[in-house]
């Protein structure tokens, strides 16, 4: 379970650059949370600090993960716990294959965990099967690490790390953005396949399109680092609708 | 495994507990320190030398003297060092017994085998780098191994020097200083006045060596320079892979390596020459270390290849530049090289490429990484000359920074005489950046591991190049190396 304690942000060494402002928020297992909310309203934010970006400092509050503070572990210790960011703009790394990067992952976790590593043929297996069900083409995992890959790619390729990493707590940060409708339907495909009663899901999006797909238990509407309004999945298509003009509080005074 | 594949021959050079050192308290036959008309006379008695070799020595030392009477070392490198005092080291040194040296791998420092084996050094690799095979070669003199009878019956010989000169003279003499001559260059000139010892290797005409051939050196004696000398030779459409591996002990004073290494490649021969550097780098304050003044060059004649791959890790001053002179036609010449500057360390290596020959093609491939206060140079030349019709030469030049004090710089020479030359430049720097340290964190590698993951990725296209075994254990060398420049 997982859970975010009156949670305030700021950019590393930045004066008044608070950005996520008193974040509560509380996702059990099993559970897919939507969170939404307009340009600039420290979505991609929260779902960067969960993950431990060192560029960002947490002024208060705390994260909890089965009731431990996970507010001062390394971005690696996170991932140990069983978290996982889909990034946004996933970074491009020459001569490293995603063969290589992922075994390495998944060795440096199992090792942890005091778990077994899996051998290399085992694991070959299992990738080649994700590498299948996520549909990469195969030769794009032969070259290196997102370097040349179109932005629905990077994204199948977050899509291929998830599935193979098998997260316990997925945070997905705008996974949607930049794919076609096929692609966005392999990645909801990706997220209710793996769909568990052990396993949940934060879907950071701007847009109500991916949720077509994936239908949330909870949807959270985030606007000025605070959440604003929380419902079931018929918020999200409500947001659709309208807009976020009612949540903005400036567009209120001068509308 | 590769294992078998390769034959290793070891000159252990000169030892104390840096992570690849150790302690051999092995009595040493030292000759006084300086230099003079008498140590050349010495050394070469001492090795019971033919007298044109004598004389061959000879002449490179009073060259050198003019040398250093006139211009000096050179200056026009990267890099900067205390003027080193040529009189203050020994020129000589060889082990009376090896009865002290550990008798196995039991009598070994624990600590230092875990080293090899995070470097994945094989077993038996191990415990001649520790010194306990009895074919180790300790400081100058060398030992035959055994796998040399199999290779004597293809006619291949791979032998240390002094030996060659006693067994083959006439090659050795044929080809001495035929590409690198004894007044090239101040070092190359110094080594050739008092080389100790170093590697022979002939390929008969037509013979693919089987396996790879393979010589670790290392330096013991204290304050003892170090003067190897490799000659390779392979004839008319014969190949070759050779490795040579370099490690050193933790001193605190600086300890002068000038080796020369030449190639010889006939008609339609290849060789392809591999190193892994891992000279003692001084202290992380800059104590201590290895200066590395290098001279290596081949000479490749009709339709043949010379290939350099080198991962240079270690030494507080690399100068260093194997060269290909292409004077047959179709001749091609490559150059694969990582460089590490970490902490104090100063790289100034690269290539020349002199193109004679028509047809001639080059590839030069030079990733430089600087990590700490290091400062790595890449300085490379390619010449076109006049005849060298149609030649073409591709460089790619590329410089890794690790942290906010360390440097890069690029320094390529190109000089084209011939219309028809084509030539393709590429340089880049970058950084390790934090999008990519936390990418790689957020799946679970630790820091130290993403940047190892970051820079061995980026280093590939070099690292590739080495046979399966040298290139884990430069992977491995290259994180070892960058420890402490993380975080």
């Amino acid at each position: 379970m997982l859970e975010i304690q009156n949670l305030h942000a700021s950019v590393l060494d930045i004066e008044n650059s608070e950005i996520l402002k008193g974040v509560d928020l509380k996702v059990n297992k099993g559970e897919v949370h939507a969170i939404m909310g307009p340009n600039g309203s420290g979505k991609s934010t929260l779902a960067n600090v969960l993950m431990g970006r060192p560029d960002y400092e947490i002024t208060d509050g705390d994260i909890l993960v089965d009731g431990e503070s996970i507010a001062e572990l390394r971005p690696d210790q996170r991932a140990h716990l069983g978290l996982f960011l889909a990034f946004q703009y996933p970074a491009e790394i020459p001569g490293v294959r995603p063969w290589q990067f992922l075994k390495a992952a998944h060795d440096a976790k199992a090792e942890a965990r005091g778990e077994e590593k899996m051998s290399v043929r085992n694991f070959t297996k299992l990738f080649d099967e994700k590498v299948e069900a996520v549909g990469i083409n195969p030769d794009l995992v032969k070259r290196s690490l997102n370097e040349g890959f179109s932005g629905g790619e990077k994204k199948r390729n977050e899509m291929l790390q998830l599935e193979v990493l098998q997260p316990s707590m997925a945070i997905l940060d705008e996974t949607d953005s930049g794919l076609d409708v096929d692609a966005l339907r392999i990645v909801a495909e990706g997220v209710n396949s793996m769909r568990s009663p052990e396993r949940s899901f934060i879907v950071v999006t701007h847009y109500q399109r991916l949720l077509n797909y994936i239908t949330p238990d909870i949807v959270h509407i985030l606007v000025d680092g605070k959440i604003v309004q929380t419902g079931g999945p018929e918020l999200a298509l409500v947001v659709e609708k309208d807009g976020y003009r009612e949540y903005l509080p400036a567009a209120g005074a001068t509308g | 495994m590769t294992n078998q594949k390769t034959i290793s021959r070891e000159t252990d050079l000169s030892g104390q507990e840096y992570q690849w050192g150790f302690v051999t308290d092995v009595e040493t036959d030292l000759a006084p320190k300086g230099l003079s008309e008498d140590i050349v006379r010495l050394i070469s008695s001492k090795k019971d030398e033919p007298a044109w070799l004598l004389e061959w020595r000879l002449k490179a030392y009073r060259h050198w003297v003019q040398l250093s009477d006139s211009e000096g070392e050179p200056d026009w490198a990267m890099i900067d060092y205390p003027s080193i005092d040529y009189q203050d080291i020994y020129y000589y040194a060889a082990p009376k017994a090896a009865t002290e040296a550990p008798k196995s791998l039991d009598d070994v420092d624990p600590e230092m085998l875990a080293t090899f084996e995070k470097l994945g050094i094989p077993l038996q690799e191990r415990a001649k780098l520790a010194g306990v095979a009895v074919d180790a070669v300790f400081d100058s003199v060398s030992v035959a191994t055994t796998m040399e009878e199999q290779l004597g019956e293809l006619g291949i010989i791979f032998c240390s020097f002094s030996e060659a000169v006693k067994k083959y003279p006439e090659l050795v003499k044929k080809y001495l200083g035929s590409v690198v001559p004894y007044t090239d260059n101040f070092f190359a000139t110094l080594n050739a006045a008092v080389f100790s010892d170093g590697s022979f290797a002939y390929i008969p005409p037509g013979v693919r060596c089987p396996i790879e051939l393979m010589t670790y050196f290392r330096i013991n004696t204290e304050g003892s320079g170090q003067f190897e000398r490799t000659l390779i030779v392979a004839d008319k459409g014969a190949y070759v892979s050779y490795l040579e591996g370099c490690t050193a002990p933790f001193r605190k004073s600086h300890q002068l390596h000038a080796a020369t290494v030449e190639l010889v490649a006939l008609d339609d021969a290849e060789i392809k020459y591999s190193t892994i550097q891992n000279w003692f780098p001084g202290t992380p304050e800059g104590e201590g270390g290895v200066y590395n003044f290098v001279t290596k060059r081949g000479r490749a004649d009709k339709n043949a290849k010379i290939s350099w791959t080198q991962v240079e890790t270690g030494s507080a001053i690399t100068w260093k530049y194997p060269s290909v002179i292409l004077r047959g036609d179709n001749s091609v010449g490559e150059f694969f090289s990582v460089a590490l500057a970490n902490n104090h360390q100063q790289a100034d290596t690269g290539t020349k490429m002199i193109h004679i020959g028509k047809n001639t093609k080059s590839t030069i491939v030079s990733k430089g990484i600087s990590a700490g206060q290091g400062n790595n140079t890449y300085r490379g030349q390619v010449q076109i000359m006049p005849g060298a019709e149609n030649a073409v030469n591709h460089t790619q030049c590329d410089s890794l920074l690790v942290g906010d004090q360390c440097g890069a710089h690029t320094v390529p020479y190109i000089e084209v005489r011939n219309p028809t030359a084509r030539l393709e430049h590429e340089a880049s720097t970058s950084k390790v950046s934090d999008d990519q340290l936390f990418y790689l964190m957020a799946r679970g590698l630790s820091e130290e591991e993403a940047h190892h993951m970051i820079i061995t990725g980026w280093s590939r296209d070099v690292i590739r190049e080495l046979p399966f075994e040298f290139a884990l254990e430069a992977g491995q060398l290259l994180k070892v190396s960058l420890e402490g420049a993380v975080g």
